[in-house]
């Protein structure tokens, strides 16, 4: 397990590496967001789904829906790494004649869902998971969810169906950091607390800290057992983690070009 | 495996609603493959599913009033192969979902299935609120969703046959009032093709939906002013049926448009943007004039909005006369 643990991290640090060269490069994206989900994601893709890299839309393979997908270049460094593409399309992120799109599109092998609207992603994933019991496929969706994500009415529609129909296939993991574009969700839309209000639509609510490879990977087990119900696990996270200069400013959230001195920085501090 | 619908057809030239022939095509479909599920948003009365919500309860899932949740797990459904048909009134699930019709499910190229009542002026007395008349031009700009529009209660089952065998996402428009049966049995609907109801040399008068049963009688009384109208049922709206447009061109030189929907963006755009490009003749679009409807009865409202029989014959009117100015003949 601790070994486990010690690669996931290692995983986590070099999505982290890939989504600063990403965004540094373009130069565009959303540093902030990226960088608090990549535990979560690297995680995800290297420990606990079940695809298959050279067969992208194998019908049984395990679902990730990116909901806050502003936050792609975490996803497509995995999906890189995981060898859904070649790791070359990396700096041709949002560009003309490049795979990786500004936010995710199904165009690109590994991923299972548009988005980059937010609201659009547990819908979809309700949906997938829906449909795989009416198939009676055995695969298993994961949806990340941003905070800007939580104040879209149609998340807690589906929030609501979720609970309703039972569905325990699906699995939403909050990156809950917090900060959104414009300053704390709490001074913008104030949607706290989570936990009470998800547990209330009947679903099993857990609550970790999302930079703790091992807490996410027991989380992420125990949703896997969880039976009458879907998993909601609040990942408590930091915007801009592991960049100092980065780490809880909203001004991180979006573009901003980082000078060669910030660029170096941010690499030297991720890279430790 | 699925096998072929045994259809039941309404006698022809009776008063059917188009929600009756969608709950029988469902229930006929219904029982001749499984590939298909009924996404329902608690109005499978109100727009004709009942029938099969009756006979497949298991086949039905149910989202309660929450379109945009509704429409979004449709994409989501579709990626296992499995086909939603979504299911709603139109301004409360084309509308109000629109982005998750664009993005989630055409975006993401998703084998779904949009059904929709309550459209246009026909929806009647439930007013402006639920009579939907932009969604042919909100879904016609939308990338690769193709637009279908029946017009009888027999037509509308061959049809939904053919929307569940095409690939990808297709929006399909079911009136709501009693409406003439005009087919006895349709036969194969194509996706892409319109229907010629009537031949004429003069005029052709190109509608789809509710306002083919109005243009047929306006092309009859039109013998009496001796000008022969040719009737197309455009019941494909997209793609559209590009050589059966141009014959109206070409044959008769002068085109009138009819439908039951805003001016804008709609039947008449479509048509239009197409005869600038191919054959320039004189159009006239009849439809809505670029404003809301009321409560009344579909009859009264079409009346009331200038796209009953009596604005058809006076567009056809006017459009000939155009035709005779600009040839000479």
């Amino acid at each position: 397990m601790e070994n486990n643990i010690t690669i996931l991290k290692e995983w986590a640090k070099r999505i982290r590496l890939e989504s600063l060269n990403m965004i540094n490069y373009c130069p565009a994206g959303h540093p902030g967001g990226s960088l608090s989900v990549a535990d979560i994601m690297a995680v995800l893709y290297f420990s606990e789904v079940n695809v298959k890299p050279e067969e992208p839309l194998w019908p049984e393979r395990d679902r990730v829906l990116l909901s806050k997908g502003h936050a792609c270049v975490a996803q497509y460094a995995a999906l890189g790494f995981k060898g859904f593409f070649d790791t070359a399309e990396f700096l041709k992120f949002r560009r003309i004649g490049g795979l990786l799109e500004g936010h995710p599109s199904v165009s690109i092998p590994g991923i299972d869902a548009p988005s980059g609207s937010l609201g659009l992603g547990l819908s979809q994933g309700l949906g997938m998971a829906l449909g795989g019991r009416c198939a009676k496929k055995n695969f298993r969706v994961y949806v990340i969810l941003g905070d800007g994500d939580m104040q879209e009415g149609a998340t807690w529609e589906a929030i609501i169906a979720a609970g309703h129909h039972k569905v325990d296939n699906l699995c939403a993991i909050l990156d809950y950091n917090k900060i959104q574009q414009g300053g704390r969700i709490e001074d913008i839309m104030n949607f706290s607390p989570v936990a009470e209000k998800i547990s209330s639509f009947h679903w099993a609510v857990d609550e970790i800290d999302g930079h703790d490879c091992e807490q996410i990977n027991v989380a992420l087990k125990k949703a896997r057992m969880q039976k009458g119900c879907p998993s909601f696990i609040i990942a408590h996270t930091i915007k801009g983690k592991g960049v100092s200069f980065m780490e809880n400013q909203a001004k991180w959230h979006g573009t901003i070009a980082l000078s060669d001195d910030e660029y170096k920085k941010a690499l030297d501090e991720v890279g430790k | 495996m699925s096998e072929s619908p045994k259809f039941d057809f309404f006698k022809k030239d009776q008063e059917v609603s188009l929600r009756e022939g969608f709950g029988r095509a469902l229930v006929a479909l219904g029982k001749a493959r499984e590939d298909f599920f009924l996404f329902d948003a608690d109005v499978a009365g109100g727009t004709g599913s009942k029938p099969f919500t009756d006979v497949f309860p298991e086949r039905v899932i149910q989202f309660g009033i929450a379109e945009q949740n509704m429409m979004g797990a449709a994409a989501g459904f579709a990626d296992t192969g499995l086909i939603p048909v979504v299911v709603g009134f139109g301004t409360f699930t084309i509308m109000r979902a629109h982005e998750q019709l664009r993005t989630a499910i055409c975006y993401g190229n998703r084998n779904v299935k949009i059904c929709c009542s309550h459209l246009g002026v026909d929806a009647g007395p439930d007013g402006a609120t639920a009579q939907m008349i932009e969604d042919l031009a909100t879904c016609r700009a939308i990338p690769g969703l193709k637009v279908m529009v029946p017009a009888c209660a027999n037509e509308i089952q061959p049809m939904f046959e053919s929307v569940l065998n095409e690939p990808g996402p297709v929006y399909m428009r079911i009136g709501r009032s009693p409406a003439p049966v005009i087919y006895e049995n349709p036969g194969l609907i194509k996706i892409g093709m319109a229907d010629i109801l009537r031949e004429g040399e003069d005029v052709s008068i190109i509608t789809c939906g509710s306002r083919v049963a109005a243009a047929l009688k306006a092309s009859k009384q039109l013998e009496s002013d001796s000008i022969s109208s040719r009737v197309i049922n455009l019941r494909s709206i997209k793609p559209i049926d590009l050589d059966i447009i141009r014959s109206c061109c070409v044959k008769t030189g002068a085109i009138v448009t009819v439908e039951d929907h805003n001016i804008y963006g709609g039947l008449g755009s479509a048509v239009a943007e197409k005869i600038v490009q191919i054959e320039p003749v004189p159009v006239e679009i009849v439809g809505i004039n670029d404003r809301f409807g009321c409560s009344g009865e579909n009859y009264e409202l079409f009346s009331k909005y200038h796209i009953d029989i009596e604005d058809i014959v006076t567009a056809v009117k006017k459009a000939y006369k155009r035709k005779k100015k600009q040839t000479g003949r």
